[in-house]
């Protein structure tokens, strides 16, 4: 059975980009939630950013939908001077996978920082180094299973993305029909055989990411003691 | 410390698992309309029938008829023929499920208990007569639809003929393997010899309702939907263009027909020749449908 290869394509090349962009905002966002002093604003923004977590896809897309587009604030200003039109472009599959994707980027990577022996971090303030450097070679580098743990969550959550995706991205083929929107077009059109061909397909990019994952946790088990 | 991280990593799985739970079994589109694309109807809600007053009939108990009909229908049916029909029957009760045909004919496959079913095109209603899924004998040509080109409201410029969708940045077209709207549009245009071309910018809708409401949104310049879905959207899109009759080789014909097995023949008899009187097709005809004959 010879199948349009296309979805996989693009799915792979959104969850790519949408975690280039999500694995560094997720840990930037990190780091700059854990260093707030104030327990109050932690905690709203800590919600703020965890929001798309506990949402329905749809209501996402819909407010994506609401800020990206043509007539929207946003999308309108996009449109005017740069020429870019957000809806039905690739470049929503990745807006979309990244919206769903960021807070379990986020809530890994706090987690994993927060874990951090923070005396570690504060010695390295006594010697002078720069919180920069603190940031990258003590938190990140001691919490690296955890952040990667965080990514590889991130990057299948955008691979898996289809309610917002489909509202904001629209279903072109070649340009935004995503493997899950393959299988729901098939199951749609009653290409029973089809969708299971796609299906397969997803299956198996899932127990991968799994399966890396589970070798993060090992690692993290390992690297632990 | 290990035990620590394990839990992040149990918590962080778990929560993933629970996204992954929310992903929607069937998505709406943004905008008012679409709680009406893929709805079930609303019923009659007496149970105060009052039997003997001239011309109505009353059946012993309430019977509820399921109709799966095209999404084009859903107006027409919910606010006016259903209600007239069930004020005239008061013993059967009619609930309607709307959405593509495509997706209908899939669902009944799968196993949805429909009494009736009307398509928006003769492949889905000759697909599952293959299956002998249907009473044959009932299948009536019920109405005529057309196709037109609509635009966002006030976009019109430019586009004054059916040719002129290839001057569209994106076109929102109903998806041709399982929409009738879209297998119409796909022949029409590929009669123009425009088809591929527009293959990099067109996307395709499950369902027509969400063609349209892709184009009221301006998240497409163009879209092709029937005239009747362009006729109760009056303000969000207009009507570029018309799809002429001889661009499709038979025209928006919708069949009807008894599903086979149901349980209410005789009701869902009675409302497919409600259907075909002349009171209701007048209804028909204020909404912009046409007879099928």
């Amino acid at each position: 059975m010879d199948m349009d290869w296309s979805p996989f394509w693009i799915s792979m090349t959104t969850a790519g980009a949408s975690i280039g962009i999500t694995f560094f905002l997720g840990l930037f966002c990190a780091w700059g939630v854990m260093s707030i002093r104030n327990e109050k604003i932690k905690i709203i923004l800590d919600g703020i950013l965890t929001l798309p977590l506990v949402l329905p896809p749809t209501v996402m897309g819909f407010f994506l939908l609401y800020i990206f587009g043509v007539k929207r604030p946003v999308g309108r200003w996009l449109a005017e001077y740069f020429g870019v039109r957000v809806v039905f472009s690739w470049g929503a599959t990745v807006l979309a996978a990244v919206a769903m994707s960021f807070p379990l980027m986020y809530r890994s990577s706090r987690g994993a920082l927060e874990q951090v022996d923070q005396d570690l971090a504060d010695a390295a303030r006594t010697l002078g180094m720069r919180e920069w450097d603190i940031f990258w070679k003590i938190l990140f580098a001691n919490a690296v299973p955890g952040v990667a743990g965080g990514g590889v969550l991130a990057f299948a959550r955008g691979l898996g993305e289809f309610g917002a995706t489909a509202m904001i991205a629209g279903n072109i083929a070649g340009r935004t029909r995503t493997l899950p929107m393959a299988v729901y077009a098939e199951v749609a059109a009653g290409n029973m055989e089809k969708a299971w061909g796609y299906t397969a397909v997803i299956i198996g990019l899932g127990l991968m990411s799994m399966t890396l994952m589970n070798l993060a946790a090992a690692r993290a088990g390992r690297k632990g003691k | 410390m290990a035990g620590k991280r394990m839990g992040v990593m149990a918590l962080a799985v778990a929560v993933w698992a629970l996204a992954g739970c929310k992903e929607p079994g069937s998505f709406g589109v943004s905008s008012v309309r679409s709680q009406e694309a893929s709805k079930v109807g609303r019923g009659w809600a007496d149970g105060g029938a009052e039997p003997g007053q001239g011309g109505i009939d009353v059946l012993e108990n309430q019977e509820e008829i399921v109709v799966a009909a095209a999404a084009s229908l859903s107006n027409v049916f919910e606010d006016r023929l259903i209600p007239m029909f069930q004020e005239q029957n008061q013993g059967i009760r009619v609930r309607g499920i709307y959405d593509s045909s495509g997706r209908l004919q899939t669902q009944l496959e799968e196993g949805l208990e429909a009494d009736l079913f009307i398509s928006a095109s003769r492949k889905q209603m000759e697909a599952l007569d293959e299956k002998a899924m249907i009473a044959s004998e009932t299948i009536t040509p019920l109405l005529k639809n057309k196709l037109v080109l609509i635009v966002p409201a006030g976009g019109e410029a430019g586009f004054g003929a059916l040719e002129d969708i290839v001057k569209a940045k994106s076109i929102a077209l109903g998806d041709p393997d399982s929409v009738p709207a879209g297998q119409y549009a796909k022949e029409a245009l590929m009669n123009l010899g425009i088809w591929d071309e527009l293959q990099d910018r067109v996307s395709f809708g499950t369902n027509v309702t969400e063609v349209l409401n892709q184009v009221a949104a301006f998240s497409a310049d163009a879209g092709i939907v029937y005239a009747t879905d362009a006729a109760g959207m009056e303000g969000k899109v207009t009507v570029a263009a018309e799809v002429f009759e001889e661009s499709l080789s038979q025209g928006v014909i919708y069949p009807v027909a008894v599903v086979k097995g149901t349980a209410h023949s005789q009701a869902s008899g009675r409302f497919l020749e409600f259907l075909k009187t002349e009171e209701a097709m007048a209804v028909f005809e204020e909404y912009g449908f046409a007879r099928g004959e």
